[in-house]
């Protein structure tokens, strides 16, 4: 028994000096999202391994639970702990919940930041949001101006009147309207994120104002039901939908011509930061208020006070590559 | 066996020695997988044999396995709790309202096993009271008690529990032992006595296998049923104490699942899901198994459907090979 056990520890030590000399250099990224078999986070992997392959001395773990919940991510987060990977960077399935696996992590050395869901302030180093409210908010009038060199009246399809992200971003875009000649901003209608809701107010702005010339919807329901009204209204051409809308349900409609462009995060691009952000701290930058973090081809990212940066402008999708990342998200 | 031997016949007490009966237990099989899986383990990874990252990996297992022990009980005596996991989210709940009103330590734990007694004892009155089948009634209650905290929590979380209230998850009595661990081992040895050498546990035992019988016999069947879901329920009182802690954290998601987590431990430990058999220490290497399953794969960053494939694959596999391995004998017998 006694010689048995001896055996086993020699071999684990054993195991385990060939498994260091073999990753000596190799640094060890985790990116840990909030279930696996999600289009968005295989897309942001894709992103995180194109990084690692332009670093050379990183192996990306891309991992998480079968099920987006706290208790399988803490659990993922322990194995990971075990392993002794160099960062952790996390898509969080809970804000609060996964703090305290997250603490053990950093204090055992671990370099935590979290993306896209983020993790409250005492469980990371930093937090990288996909864009920020201004740059949403000049994204979205900026779509639509790019398409009327001569201007026009644009109207803005909203949400609920109460939806803090709308109300967040259209209010920076009127800070920018200037900025855009001639762009005239009628008024703002709200669909309440309904698909019905949201085609009815869009056929009522159609009918109130008949030199309308794009709409602004940035919200996912909205921007396919105004899409769609504008298509049945026969007014594809002269109404242009712009907004903030997800490939896979806009593909259709900007091969139809109701949409030119529209905008989103991507995720390639997210996963590629995520993992670039991770590889500088464990290199030895430092996350404070006021940092500025490289990300490679993405350049840099300057953190606020409470350590978030925004990763850019959101991502601009045309008939050019809508089809591309439909098949993603 | 013929007839011709008629001269003195040896009648033993026991069908085999006791030797023979462990040698062939479902324990023994346990064990013999339980060791294999930790060999298997040590020799995939070099990180398995630490023991800090041991200890962090029962964390895996211990909240599920104290509620096992008591499901354990119910389930040999004939019965199911499927509400387990949503009284883990109530009682959650009712700590972290607590919280709020500044209430400390002392009083959030009364707090968490108060609530669980109270939703056991809501399904133990509606089970023996009632004379509900217990598979509908927890069914129900697992809806109700979740529903409950999801309107009082909606999307919102309780946080900010006192910083001593970390210990019952995160704290360790002595070296690698986290509370939760010791709390396990503590619990595994009060389930044993219980079950294997009280005449509580002994009227369990008679319950699932002949109700009726047991009621002739001068067993208080609802009674006892009644201690059962109070137990289970105290149970998941005690185990959501433990997992808020561990999160410090509320939301109504929490423990999603965890019931059938639960049952598949039991079920895997050896307790027949009709009632009548099965063991405390079985059900221990059953939680030991499925924890290191679950750690192993993590170290090996194996996708975590991998694990409940596997887990699948086990619980048919134990389940079966007994089975097979009996038709096999008698085939070869006759």
């Amino acid at each position: 028994m006694k010689i048995m056990k001896s055996l086993m520890v020699t071999a684990a030590v054993a195991m385990a000096l060939m498994a260091n000399a073999a990753h000596a250099e190799n640094k060890k990224i985790a990116l840990v999202v909030k279930a696996l078999g999600i289009g968005f986070f295989e897309a942001a992997n894709k992103g995180a391994q194109e990084a690692a392959k332009e670093l050379g001395d990183v192996e990306v773990i891309y991992t998480g639970p079968t099920s987006t919940t706290a208790e399988g991510q803490i659990e993922v987060i322990n194995s990971l702990i075990a392993q002794k990977v160099d960062a952790i960077a996390v898509s969080a399935n809970d804000t609060d919940a996964l703090v305290p696996a997250l603490k053990k992590a950093m204090d055992r050395g671990i370099k935590v930041i979290s993306w896209d869901s983020g993790v409250a302030k005492e469980g990371r180093l930093m937090h990288l949001n996909p864009s920020s409210s201004p740059l949403i908010g000049n994204m979205i009038i900026k779509l639509a101006a790019d398409n009327l060199p001569e201007g026009g009246d644009v109207a803005v399809l909203s949400a609920s009147a109460t939806a803090t992200n709308q109300n967040t971003w259209i209010a920076e875009m009127k800070k920018v309207q200037g900025n855009y000649k001639g762009i005239n901003v009628v008024t703002t209608v709200y669909g309440d994120d309904l698909a019905d809701k949201s085609y009815r107010e869009t056929q009522g702005l159609i009918q109130s104002y008949p030199n309308l010339k794009a709409i602004i919807a940035p919200t996912s329901v909205g921007i396919v039901a105004a899409a769609q009204a504008v298509t049945d209204a026969g007014k594809i051409g002269q109404i242009n939908v712009t907004g903030l809308g997800l490939p896979s349900e806009m593909a259709g409609h900007v091969k139809s011509g109701a949409s030119k462009s529209f905008a989103i995060w991507n995720p390639i691009d997210l996963g590629y930061s995520a993992t670039m952000i991770a590889y500088g701290l464990v290199n030895g930058a430092e996350a404070k208020p006021g940092a500025e973090l490289k990300m490679g081809r993405m350049g840099t990212v300057k953190l606020d006070d409470n350590n978030e940066g925004a990763m850019a402008d959101p991502f601009v999708y045309d008939a050019s590559n809508v089809e591309e990342f439909a098949k993603i998200f | 066996m013929t007839d011709a031997h008629l001269s003195p016949r040896h009648i033993p007490d026991r069908l085999q020695g006791r030797g023979a009966r462990i040698l062939k237990s479902w324990e023994s099989l346990l064990l013999v997988v339980a060791i294999a899986i930790f060999l298997g383990n040590s020799l995939a990874s070099p990180y398995f044999l630490d023991p800090w990252n041991l200890s962090d990996a029962t964390f895996n297992f211990t909240e599920k396995a104290m509620i096992a022990f008591a499901m354990a009980l119910v389930i040999i005596s004939g019965e199911i709790d499927l509400s387990v996991a949503s009284i883990i989210a109530l009682a959650s709940t009712a700590m972290g309202y607590a919280v709020q009103l500044g209430v400390d330590t002392p009083a959030l734990v009364a707090i968490g096993l108060g609530v669980g007694l109270i939703c056991g004892m809501v399904n133990g009155l509606l089970i023996t009271g009632l004379g509900l089948p217990s598979i509908v009634v927890t069914i129900g209650t697992m809806s109700l008690f979740r529903g409950l905290s999801f309107i009082v929590l909606g999307d919102q979380a309780f946080t900010g529990y006192p910083k001593s209230f970390a210990w019952f998850g995160q704290g360790y009595v002595w070296w690698v032992f986290s509370f939760e661990f010791t709390l396990f081992v503590l619990l595994a040895v009060v389930y044993g006595v219980l079950l294997h050498k009280t005449n509580f546990g002994r009227a369990v035992y008679a319950i699932g296998n002949n109700q009726t019988a047991a009621l002739f016999s001068g067993v208080r069947v609802a009674r006892v049923k009644f201690i059962l879901f109070l137990l289970t329920g105290l149970m998941a009182g005690l185990a959501s104490i433990c997992l808020t802690s561990r999160l410090g954290s509320t939301r109504p998601s929490i423990a999603l699942g965890w019931e059938l987590e639960v049952v598949t431990m039991v079920v895997l430990g050896g307790v027949n899901i009709l009632g009548g058999s099965g063991t405390i220490p079985g059900v221990v290497l059953a939680a030991l198994i499925m924890g290191m399953v679950t750690f192993g794969f993590g170290l090996l960053n194996v996708p975590g459907i991998v694990m409940s494939i596997f887990i699948g694959l086990l619980l048919i596999s134990v389940i079966a090979l007994p089975i097979l391995w009996q038709r096999a004998r008698r085939r070869l017998a006759h």
